[in-house]
């Protein structure tokens, strides 16, 4: 039975049907989730794809972590199951106190469209693990607040837990410890600025990010399922 | 009880405020050299009907954890003023 992958659905979200599409192609089962329901319909992971999350209004995802399904998503994480928040999404996870810290402007305030070289960090997150340690991915990113901020005693434990993801190889926005990705301590749970989805075949440029979303396909075996 | 309520939401120190920053850049441009701590922040006005102004300020600090204001690079402060009817 092949992976079933749950894509959040704001008004404002943008990225939807690319992730869609990037999953069917690696021979998942993708289906949009609308934020207005308190369910993610038992799908194996989640994901939390990029745009402008109710137009981003009061700050980045700050409205969207209300949305009833989000309920849904958080006891889909607390029973373990996969999620993965890019860009936007990632955004909305840490308001939503799924992840820890902060996407704030990019230092210099430019909005940043590039395709960026990225270091996988860690190994045993849903993101990263068929990917290998050092591995280098080129991988889009398109963002104007995608500044990571957290105190220090979060970036400590950060480290000491191994809970980086990806770090960017030539830090592109003023991130803290040029984090580009983070997850939660159990590893279940992803944040990251770029966007896996936009580098999943050759034709888009870059394929690097095709060992990242089949590492999320693969974390959807044996999983515990949410309605 | 009416009340009208002011929330200004600034950056923790230490947070780095790009805005801010761009800014104090530019001054000195225009010829403003004397310019230092530059910070930009968002203010928020809003009308409550409560009991009593402690109830109004006891809601507004339980709006800001909530959602005005974003802990982990944000602080806030509150002024409460009760709406006088007029006529």
């Amino acid at each position: 039975m092949s992976a079933r992958v749950g894509v959040v659905v704001f008004p404002g979200t943008n990225c939807e049907l690319d992730v869609q599409w990037a999953v069917e192609a690696l021979g998942g089962e993708a289906e949009l989730l609308w934020h207005g329901d308190r369910t993610v319909r038992a799908v194996d992971a989640v994901v939390v794809p990029g745009g402008f999350a109710h137009g981003d209004y009061l700050r980045t995802g700050a409205i969207a972590r209300f949305s009833p399904v989000m309920d849904a998503v958080a006891e889909h994480a607390a029973a373990g199951g996969p999620v993965v928040g890019i860009c936007n999404g990632f955004q909305v996870l840490t308001e939503a106190g799924l992840l820890p810290g902060a996407l704030q402007k990019n230092a210099g305030l430019t909005f940043v469209c590039d395709t960026v070289e990225l270091e996988v960090v860690s190994t045993r997150s849903v993101l990263t693990n068929r990917a290998e340690r050092g591995a280098r991915l080129r991988i889009p990113i398109n963002h104007f607040e995608g500044n990571y901020v957290c105190d220090a005693e979060t970036l400590a434990r950060l480290r000491a837990d191994d809970r980086i993801v990806v770090r960017y190889v030539d830090n592109p926005n003023g991130s803290l410890d040029d984090i580009a990705g983070i997850s939660n301590e159990a590893g279940n749970v992803v944040g990251l600025m770029p966007h896996p989805e936009r580098a999943s075949d050759a034709l888009l440029g870059s394929a690097d990010g095709v060992v990242l979303l089949e590492s999320l396909l693969t974390s959807c075996s044996a999983v515990t399922r949410v309605p | 009880m009416r009340y009208a309520v002011r929330i200004d939401v600034t950056h923790l120190p230490g947070v780095l405020d790009p805005q801010g920053a761009t800014v104090e850049r530019a001054l000195p441009a225009l010829g403003y050299a004397n310019v230092s701590e530059v910070s930009i922040a968002k203010t928020i006005r809003l009308v409550l009907d409560a009991d009593s102004e402690a109830a109004a300020r006891a809601q507004v600090d339980e709006m800001c954890r909530r959602i005005l204001a974003n802990p982990v690079i944000e602080r806030y402060t509150v002024e409460v003023d009760e709406v006088v009817p007029t006529a």
